[in-house]
């Protein structure tokens, strides 16, 4: 496979991932029938420098990594891309209409977030994801609802374009028991076991081997339990700041050592709180790190949809096929402060102007006009229809309950015997008070 | 770490029992046989005819454990001896076998056997994707388990030893303990976290932790500590079933105890304690490797005339207040030994449990016997001084029962 000299999308061929390490060459597929004398090395095959191999598959000495495909603009000066020239990708009509309506449900739910916050509708850490709407719906619209999404605190998009109803993601900020956690979760941890969101994590790091994990599983679904046609995804989306972490770094070689369907999306905002990614990280360049573990590294435009788009169906296709993990480092940027308490001071006035001209909604919204995907009438449909959604998120919240007291102790554990047994020797879930919430544990 | 169980394999063990359950140790080559290492000043030689001076009929198993009591009362010969890792393995064994979910996560555990030998051979019958060996990256690995059990399957993560567990503690407090609750309760995590902890033979401070004390406020987290090869496979079995992240304790000086355990299949409950030696006079509370320590000192306590009631309570949280509380109001005096540190240890939170339960039925303040607060040196002589020994053990219920 060549590499193709442009830097196009589809250079998934830059990087040759490493050599089949499978010790019977007719045995290539990853559905082996695995089981013991036929169990396929499980690991890398790159020739350590020394000494000779010993595992049972022979290895090649890799190709030095080269460097992954980058979008023309990969250093950070050259930020001023128009994002007009995303013209050349196309989509359809209906594709459009959806990215659409899932960044302004995005934009719009955040904004009415702001204001239920500052009228004390929701509380505590709340960070919103204005501006970054592009990495959300590029990547989580070409999902299937098996896929796995993960997420960090910044997650409330996520969610929704993931397909967590409007009314549950508003109800559970507000805390009320009609939250998709029953209000137990708050703004950082939301999950959905039917649309398959495993969080909403509140320390940073801490969500990527929870991705890598979920990835393990379908692999394991595929290989050990025998469901061939298991080809599910995990989507781990974390940021600049969360790149300097060793879960980071820990769970990059894991994914690429056991080839993982895993695709490690980088949200580069370029800040964490107040400490500028430049000044944090080493080298800057956190795709390149990709390559350093053996997996395919992509530096895009995260404020465009459709170039996030086409890498991520480069990535997911590459996930699904059994080829392995990717990282995808998405250059994008957050309008508003870290969360709803950062006054967001240290940040160039400048910096956010010549983000704010590139806004990843408006973009989409001048690229389907001016490809005549759609009028503008049709659009300002979408976005009243979304208004009305949102509305109705706060007010079917506003009007949900809140969780009453016999909801404390009932999730704590799966097994609810886990809270032992009490002095009269009967389990302590079986004392009436336990489901009133007000049993001594 | 493969040669360290092999010289560690003469702990001081007695089963307490009528004559068709001792079970000495030291039966290594190069190893003196039956002869018990009791650091203290009084250095007792036993052998089995001198153990039945006792003519107490003596139950080995929880109270609740039906089938095998009945076994070990008729003094049966079914069942198979083995040793406590051997226990382990064959619980493991057993229910990867029952259900095709059940994985194996750790270092070394696959083609290495593990470092004490507990997966030996599994990864050769169930493949390396079932018994994974996992690079030196405990916090994700960790995390990669609590992931995996969220999207179905039931993973048993090994700390080689349990001290590196403190690297995987994010994930362990954040994830294992919380996620059940902070999901609403749509994801449960039937994860297993096991390993060997506890103060060796010289193995310097790092490698002698005993962290359940560290985990024991964790919400959401059960935690299980095991001592005989019986309540070893039980607990092992009771663990991988149970719909909870459960941590199972074991211990690195434990893994070569011999007992017959029946053929029949049984699992232990998680959450009860069990009754080592009835008795009247004291209530002693233990578990893991101070349980042996406690018989060893029961057996000069009967010798003067005491009878203490010996309580391993195997789970370390919740805590079995109904079986620790029937022999509180028996007994009216409780000793808790543990191998914990003294600070915020187990032995901590027994004691402020039973008062706050049973200060009504106690003749005299709980006195808990812990390790000394000091990282484990590594020389021989002060080791022995961290611990708590029989002798210390028989002076304070002398002290107890005055």
């Amino acid at each position: 496979m060549s590499s193709s000299a442009a830097a196009t999308f589809s250079s998934l061929n830059a990087i040759p991932p490493p050599p089949s390490s499978f010790s019977s060459p007719a045995n290539d597929k990853l559905f082996s029938s695995s089981f013991p004398a036929a169990s396929p090395f499980l690991g890398s095959s790159h020739k350590p420098r020394s000494c000779v191999l010993s595992a049972p598959s022979p290895g090649r000495r890799s190709h030095a990594p080269v460097v992954a495909a980058t979008a023309p603009n990969a250093i950070k000066e050259k930020l001023a891309q128009s994002p007009a020239s995303s013209s050349n990708l196309l989509i359809t009509k209906e594709e459009g209409l959806v990215l659409y309506e899932d960044m302004v449900l995005g934009r719009s739910f955040e904004d009415m977030c702001a204001q239920m916050y500052y009228r004390g509708k929701m509380f505590g850490f709340v960070h919103l994801y204005n501006g970054q709407e592009a990495v959300s719906t590029g990547f989580i619209k070409l999902l299937k609802q098996e896929d796995t999404v993960v997420s960090t605190y910044r997650d409330h998009v996520h969610a929704l374009s993931k397909g967590v109803p409007a009314r549950e993601v508003m109800s559970e900020l507000f805390g009320k028991t009609t939250g998709c956690c029953r209000g137990q979760g708050g703004s950082m941890h939301m999950f959905s076991k039917e649309h398959n969101l495993i969080g909403g994590f509140a320390f940073i790091g801490e969500g990527i081997p929870v991705a890598t994990g979920a990835a393990f599983t379908s692999k394991y679904k595929r290989e050990v339990l025998k469901q061939a046609d298991c080809d599910h995804v995990t989507v781990a989306f974390f940021g600049d700041g969360t790149c300097n972490n060793g879960q980071f770094f820990e769970c990059l070689n894991m994914a690429a050592l056991w080839k993982l369907p895993i695709i490690f999306v980088v949200e580069n905002n370029l800040w964490a709180i107040g400490m500028s990614h430049l000044r944090a990280t080493s080298d800057p360049e956190i795709w390149k790190k990709g390559p350093a573990f053996g997996m395919p590294g992509f530096h895009i435009d995260g404020m465009d949809v459709l170039k996030v788009r086409e890498v991520a169906k480069e990535a997911i296709g590459r996930a699904r096929r059994g080829e392995g993990p990717t990282l995808v480092e998405c250059e994008t940027y957050r309008f508003r402060g870290h969360s709803l308490a950062d006054p967001d001071e240290l940040r160039d006035p400048a910096e956010k102007a010549r983000y704010a001209a590139r806004d990843p909604v408006t973009a989409l919204k001048k690229y389907m006009i001016e490809n005549k995907l759609a009028t503008e009438a049709e659009l300002k449909v979408i976005d009243k229809r979304i208004d009305e959604v949102v509305e109705d998120s706060v007010e079917f919240a506003d009007e949900s309950p809140v969780p009453a007291r016999s909801q404390l102790l009932e999730n704590v554990f799966a097994d609810p015997k886990g809270f032992g047994i009490g002095p009269d020797g009967k389990y302590r879930c079986e004392d009436p008070k336990f489901t009133e919430g007000t049993a001594q544990v | 770490m493969a040669a360290v169980f092999q010289a560690f394999g003469t702990a001081a063990v007695l089963l307490p029992a009528n004559d068709s359950r001792v079970r000495l140790l030291g039966s290594f080559p190069g190893r003196k046989a039956n002869v018990f290492e009791v650091r203290s000043e009084k250095k007792i030689v036993s052998d089995a005819t001198r153990v039945s001076g006792r003519g107490q009929h003596l139950i080995t198993n929880a109270v609740a454990t039906k089938a095998d009591a009945a076994a070990a009362s008729t003094g049966s010969k079914s069942g198979h001896e083995l040793l406590l890792f051997e226990a382990l393995r064959e619980g493991l064994e057993e229910e990867m076998e029952r259900d095709p979910c059940v994985c194996v996560m750790g270092e070394d555990v696959g083609h290495y056997g593990g470092s004490y030998k507990v997966t030996k051979d599994l990864a050769k019958k169930f493949g390396d994707l079932r018994v994974l060996d996992t690079p030196i990256a405990e916090n994700s690995f960790t995390g990669m388990g609590i992931g995996a059990a969220m999207t179905g399957l039931r993973p048993i993560v090994e700390g080689m030893n349990m001290g590196f567990l403190l690297l995987a503690f994010n994930q362990i407090s954040n994830n294992c303990g919380m996620l059940h609750y902070t999901s609403g309760g749509q994801f449960k995590i039937p994860i297993v976290i096991r390993g060997p902890g506890g103060v060796g033979r010289q193995l310097g401070a790092e490698h002698s932790q005993r962290l359940e004390s560290y985990f024991q406020s964790i919400p959401g987290i059960q935690m299980v500590a095991c001592s005989t090869p019986y309540n070893a496979k039980g607990l092992m079995k009771a663990a991988i079933r149970s719909e909870n992240p459960v941590i199972l304790f074991e211990h690195v000086l434990l893994y070569n105890l011999k007992e017959r355990i029946p053929d029949e299949e049984y699992i232990c409950s998680l959450e009860e304690a069990e009754m080592v030696r009835p008795g009247e006079h004291v209530t002693i509370l233990t578990y893991s490797r101070m349980r042996y320590h406690v018989m060893q000192a029961a057996k000069t306590l009967v010798n003067k005339g005491y009878d203490p009631e010996v309580i391993d309570i195997r789970s370390l949280k919740p805590f079995d207040l109904h079986t620790i509380g029937n022999s509180v109001k028996k007994t009216h005096r409780v000793l808790i030994v543990e191998e914990c540190m003294r600070t915020g240890g187990i032995g901590a939170s027994l004691t402020a449990a039973i008062t706050e339960n049973f200060h009504d039925y106690l003749d005299a303040p709980i006195v808990c016997l812990s390790s000394q607060d000091v990282p484990t040196p590594y020389a021989g002589t002060l080791e022995e001084w961290t611990v708590v020994q029989p002798a210390q053990i028989v002076t304070a219920v002398e002290q107890l029962c005055q």
